[in-house]
């Protein structure tokens, strides 16, 4: 049977605001710094990488 | 029938070591690790010198005349094939743990490599003993010297800076997105990230001279054997759990530039450079559409 892989895999997102993203693993940040914490340890735990998308969202992708 | 049985075995003996000099000729360990010291030259030499006794032998087989020996040949080229299937397995088997891989058309590349050389080996082995048996030692003398240049030049592969220009760029962020020479490349989200990116990161272009190269350049194979061999060569500070730092290659879409950045232990760019003027041209990269009609007429009109 051929393999099926996903990649690409949006596995969390963190955010100051809950209106901001939806669908995926939500954290939830107080502040700035507290968002970019959260992320950084997020993406190490989960091996991925953080992205910024500009708009207050930052995610944890799967490469 | 001693005196025969004499004469066959110097023209055997002679093949077997001209056969296995080349083979041992064309064994360069260098940056790339391979084979490895020593049991992979231990196996790459047993080998050879197996496929050069098999292209001795084929010559006194064809003498006599005795022409079943002559399937012995058939049988190598199966056992040869059977080698090809194992290295390229192994290599990808190790593959898996690179952080900075080689990718399919590398290893695919190394294992053609492997099976050539055997072959080449075995063909030196039956010219060297064809030429003693026919000719005398003198020729078969003449035979090894050229056989042997013969393999070296045929073995040294096209390196990258031998169809493109490369150039360093200097690298920016354009909000959370690392760019050089106007190509987007990656989305850093942190930061320490992207402070780390801008103060120990180097990028160059690799800008190709035709449309032969830019077609070989577009290869994905070929662009992840340019970011590895920069990899090996200059060491990254990529880890697994900073997929932030991994070298990342990715093309202008407008100019077919290829632009690699890379966060390197060592930070010389002019070692860069040379380390991606190095890299080797993948034979299943290598494209020739200019020796197409549609193709020069296509660069007559864009």
């Amino acid at each position: 049977m051929p393999q099926v892989n996903i990649n690409n895999l949006i596995l969390a997102a963190v955010v100051r605001d809950t209106g901001l993203a939806a669908g995926v693993p939500l954290f939830l940040a107080r502040n700035a710094e507290e968002q970019q914490k959260i992320a950084a340890y997020l993406a190490r735990i989960l091996n991925g990488m953080v992205h910024d998308l500009e708009n207050g969202v930052l995610i944890v992708v799967r490469h | 029938m001693l005196l025969k049985v004499e004469g066959h075995l110097a023209t055997i003996g002679f093949g077997t070591a001209a056969g296995t000099l080349a083979r041992l000729l064309m064994l360069r360990n260098d940056y790339r690790q391979y084979p490895g010291y020593p049991h992979g030259y231990v196996i790459h030499l047993s080998l050879g010198f197996i496929a050069a006794a098999l292209g001795a032998v084929a010559v006194p087989a064809i003498a006599e005349p005795d022409f079943t020996a002559v399937t012995f040949l058939a049988l190598a080229a199966q056992q040869f094939r059977e080698v090809r299937n194992m290295e390229r397995k192994t290599l990808e088997k190790l593959e898996e743990l690179e952080l900075v891989k080689r990718g399919p058309d590398y290893i695919e590349g190394m294992a053609r490599t492997f099976e050539a050389r055997n072959y080449l080996a075995m063909g030196t082995a039956l010219a060297v003993a064809a030429a003693y048996q026919w000719a005398g030692r003198e020729w078969a003398a003449a035979a090894a010297f050229i056989s042997l240049l013969a393999s070296w030049r045929l073995m040294a592969g096209r390196t990258v800076g031998a169809i493109c220009d490369v150039v360093p760029v200097p690298l920016e962020f354009r909000g959370a997105v690392l760019t050089a020479a106007g190509v987007a490349l990656v989305n850093v989200g942190t930061p320490e990230m992207r402070e780390k990116i801008l103060r120990e990161g180097l990028a160059v272009c690799l800008k190709p001279r035709d449309a032969d190269a830019r077609a070989t350049l577009d290869d994905l194979g070929q662009r992840m054997a340019v970011a590895h061999t920069a990899a090996v060569i200059l060491g990254t500070k990529n880890e697994i759990d900073l997929p932030e730092l991994t070298p990342v290659v990715r093309k202008n879409i407008d100019t077919g530039e290829l632009v690699l950045a890379i966060v390197p232990f060592v930070r010389d760019p002019e070692a860069l450079v040379a380390a991606v003027r190095r890299a080797p041209i993948l034979e299943s990269a290598r494209s020739r559409p200019l020796r197409t009609g549609a193709g020069r007429a296509a660069r007559r009109r864009g």
